[in-house]
């Protein structure tokens, strides 16, 4: 605990930031305030650091590069054109829903005729000690999350991060590739397993593609 | 309506606006999403080039952000800023961007140099020049914000990132921790850092005049 009717320079220079911010409790401020009276040098300090502040912090120090606004509004109209009818209109939606639609009942039906055992996905393993507070990254594409950089990421213009336990109590089930190492491997007991989910893992994979794509 | 660059100082009146271009947006009115974010594109393209430390991907970047956002923007909720809710997604992009670019080899080089300047050590100031004056009219001269910025280039990223943040974008401790990933009291040590580093860097300047008068008049070289 600081002695702040004794702070020496050092002590005054490790909260001079937090004292620039209004972020020290008063007897502190006052131990400070005391300090600075008596100390040309630490005086010196907190002018300059309340310099630094204040000339950063001026707009003036935002600079774009020439022709930057024009650029950006040019790149938005071209994305909204793109996207037409936007988000109002219903007949978007049409596509990929008749998609799931249709890869849901195509896995429903592979599945009961195989009996529901060769078919189980990885996604439906639970994970292992994901750290809770790993970030990672979901995206609307699909309801996998992944580690930043994974080339698995669908729709990754809506990527956006968040941590491992946030993402699972939305739903969110670990990327089969890239938190491979998180998730219980092999459906136990069956020989030659891991080659087996490595080719489903594929699958899923190409099938997420298809209705990723089909959502755009 | 604000004109871009204009300083927002009615929050209220600004805010107001603001909602009602953000309903508008939500509601499918997309051509509003360009007024909606002009006030801020200083501040997205400044937070880009924090973290990218080059000029077309920091630009590329902010666009990339811009564009989320509008694709997002049913998602954004009224009880946040809209401008941090902003910058938090340039700074996601940002930093995915780096990762992907697998600039490994550059965060190792960082990892080295903090090594050397831990976070954790002190920082003792090595300037005492006596600064008092504000001198924010000098930021009218090219010169001075160059070399500002190119102070601000020197510092190690962790600093350059957490200062430009909260600094420059002026969010808060704890947004600033956020939009970073890490904890309160990091930010607290970097801003510390960062704060103190460049006041060393800058007072030299001061010393020698380039916040006073044209660093380039004859017999007044600041080096």
């Amino acid at each position: 605990m600081v002695d702040q009717k004794m702070l020496n320079c050092e002590q005054v220079w490790r909260e001079i930031s937090n004292y620039v911010d209004g972020d020290v409790e008063a007897g502190l401020r006052s131990a400070m305030d005391e300090h600075f009276r008596t100390c040309q040098r630490c005086a010196s300090v907190l002018a300059g650091t309340r310099n630094v502040v204040q000339l950063y912090g001026d707009e003036r120090m935002l600079e774009v590069p020439a022709g930057f606004a024009q650029r950006l509004e040019k790149r938005l109209a071209k994305n909204a054109a793109v996207k037409g009818g936007g988000w109002s209109s219903w007949a978007a939606w049409l596509v990929p829903v008749a998609a799931l639609l249709l890869i849901t009942g195509s896995v429903l039906l592979t599945n009961s005729l195989s009996g529901g055992r060769f078919l189980r996905s990885h996604h439906a393993e639970p994970a292992n000690n994901i750290p809770p507070d790993l970030v990672v990254v979901v995206s609307d594409g699909s309801k996998v999350f992944h580690v930043a950089g994974c080339p698995y990421i669908h729709d990754k213009a809506s990527e956006r991060t968040i941590t491992a336990k946030e993402a699972m109590r939305d739903g969110y089930v670990p990327c089969t590739r890239c938190l491979r190492q998180y998730l219980k491997t092999g459906l136990s007991g069956r020989p030659g397993v891991e080659v087996a989910d490595d080719d489903r893992a594929e699958a899923e994979d190409e099938g997420e593609g298809v209705l990723s794509t089909a959502g755009h | 309506m604000s004109e871009p660059g204009m300083v927002l100082n009615n929050p209220v009146q600004v805010g107001t606006r603001e909602q009602d271009l953000i309903l508008g947006v939500q509601r499918g009115q997309h051509e509003l999403f360009y007024e909606l974010v002009r006030p801020y594109e200083r501040r997205v393209y400044a937070a880009a080039l924090a973290i990218l430390r080059n000029e077309h991907d920091a630009e590329d970047a902010a666009q990339e952000a811009m564009l989320k956002a509008f694709a997002n923007i049913r998602q954004f909720r009224a009880e946040a800023r809209f401008s941090t809710w902003l910058i938090q997604i340039t700074v996601n992009e940002c930093l995915m961007r780096r990762r992907r670019e697998r600039t490994v080899v550059m965060e190792g080089i960082d990892g080295r140099r903090s090594g050397r300047d831990d976070e954790e050590s002190e920082y003792a100031p090595r300037d005492f020049a006596d600064w008092r004056e504000i001198p924010s009219e000098a930021l009218e001269r090219k010169e001075v914000r160059q070399r500002l910025a190119e102070a601000l280039g020197t510092l190690d990223r962790k600093y350059r990132e957490v200062f430009v943040l909260r600094d420059m974008e002026h969010l808060n401790i704890q947004e600033t921790a956020e939009a970073l990933g890490i904890t309160v009291a990091s930010v607290k040590t970097r801003l510390l850092r960062a704060r103190l580093m460049l006041r060393d860097l800058l007072a030299a300047g001061w010393e020698q005049g380039w916040f006073s008068r044209p660093p380039f008049e004859k017999g007044n070289k600041p080096w």
